[in-house]
């Protein structure tokens, strides 16, 4: 692209790596742009952030911020954004990557990012499919749902990625979807100034493979996403994604524990006293 | 009546993959599909009611393209 695009954001894009790759509705470019809205109105200084991608879709949206950016190995997006964060306590990593990435194959290292309570946010966009490889079923497949590998619906219980990470210890844990884009634009800027690991879930449509092989284009997902999910306060074992019942979103977890990289600065003073 | 501030929406149109949440979920209706096509061969959505936005930027923020913006109205 030669022509100069004249854009808001483009101190924090690299707005000639655009249009970007993603399908037409894709919810990715709506995270995306929730998370540089959230740079934007914060003013966060791009030599403290560092953002951080694994493998799948959402793993391409390391290249396309003007931060530093790390497109890591399948999984283990978590454990370069840990080495990050406690070599150097002034950066903040921020993980952009797909449910796939971080539940299936990374799903071990993220309870323990979680349990360690490593100063980081979590951005998983869940799109209940591997999208890139074909829109297979996965961990976070509701039941009954068409996937190429599940033809006749999906037999198999999913993940309930709010309570699975609120158990393990996270300090803030929310959940949006990418038609409540204010409120996920609002908790992006609360996990970017929290001291902590902070994890949002965002329910986002893919629509070429989810969505087709459901009969739904990306304006029913969409349509789906206002009408279904409600913002509740419930404990997070309640928040269960099930076909055909209210999807309940909102703040779940807030609160304030030390940080890994704390415990060991403490550690590292007493034992060289 | 509120003095809101009055600002344009523009369409970067070589950026639009035309899925349509801009005609879909604007309040006012300031959206519709037009029938020009750009360079890809996307057809590409037109501002036909852009006096009655009331600049509340949800189209800004829901365009998964980054090709709504908001600019300053001169005639203001």
């Amino acid at each position: 692209m030669t022509e100069q695009i004249d854009y808001y954001l483009e101190d924090y894009l690299r707005m000639d790596r655009l249009p970007h790759i993603w399908c037409a509705g894709c919810g990715l470019g709506i995270i995306l742009k929730s998370y540089v809205q959230a740079l934007y109105e914060l003013e966060y200084d791009l030599d403290k952030i560092v953002t951080v991608s694994g493998i799948g879709c959402a793993g391409r949206a390391s290249g396309y911020v003007n931060t530093d950016a790390f497109h890591t190995t399948h999984g283990r997006a978590l454990p370069f954004a840990t080495g990050i964060s406690t070599s150097n306590t002034d950066i903040k990593p921020v993980v952009i990557s797909g449910d796939g990435d971080l539940f299936a194959i990374g799903g071990n290292h993220l309870i323990h990012a979680a349990r360690r309570n490593i100063n980081m946010l979590v951005i998983c966009s869940n799109n209940f499919n591997y999208g890139m490889t074909g829109a297979q079923y996965g961990p976070t497949t509701p039941r009954d749902m068409r996937t190429p590998t599940s033809p006749y619906g999906n037999i198999e219980n999913p993940f309930n990625l709010v309570s699975l990470v609120s158990s393990a210890g996270a300090t803030m844990v929310s959940r949006w979807t990418v038609f409540h884009v204010n409120q996920l634009k609002n908790s992006i800027k609360k996990g970017l100034t929290k001291n902590g690991f902070s994890f949002i879930e965002v329910l986002s449509p893919c629509t070429t493979g989810y969505g087709r092989l459901n009969k739904m284009s990306p304006i029913d997902m969409m349509r789906d996403l206002r009408d279904t999910c409600k913002i509740r306060k419930v404990h997070p074992t309640e928040a269960t994604i099930e076909p055909g019942k209210e999807v309940i979103i909102g703040d779940f977890v807030d609160i304030e524990k030390p940080t890994y990289a704390d415990v060991l600065d403490q550690l590292t003073r007493r034992s060289t006293e | 009546m509120f003095p809101l501030p009055k600002n344009k929406v523009k369409i970067i149109k070589s950026l639009c993959k035309g899925c349509g949440y801009c005609i879909e979920f604007c309040p006012k209706n300031v959206f519709e599909r037009s029938t020009e096509l750009n360079e890809k061969g996307v057809t590409l959505p037109e501002i036909v009611r852009g006096d009655e936005c009331i600049s509340c930027g949800l189209c800004v923020m829901l365009c998964p393209d980054f090709a709504i913006t908001m600019e300053e109205n001169p005639d203001e």
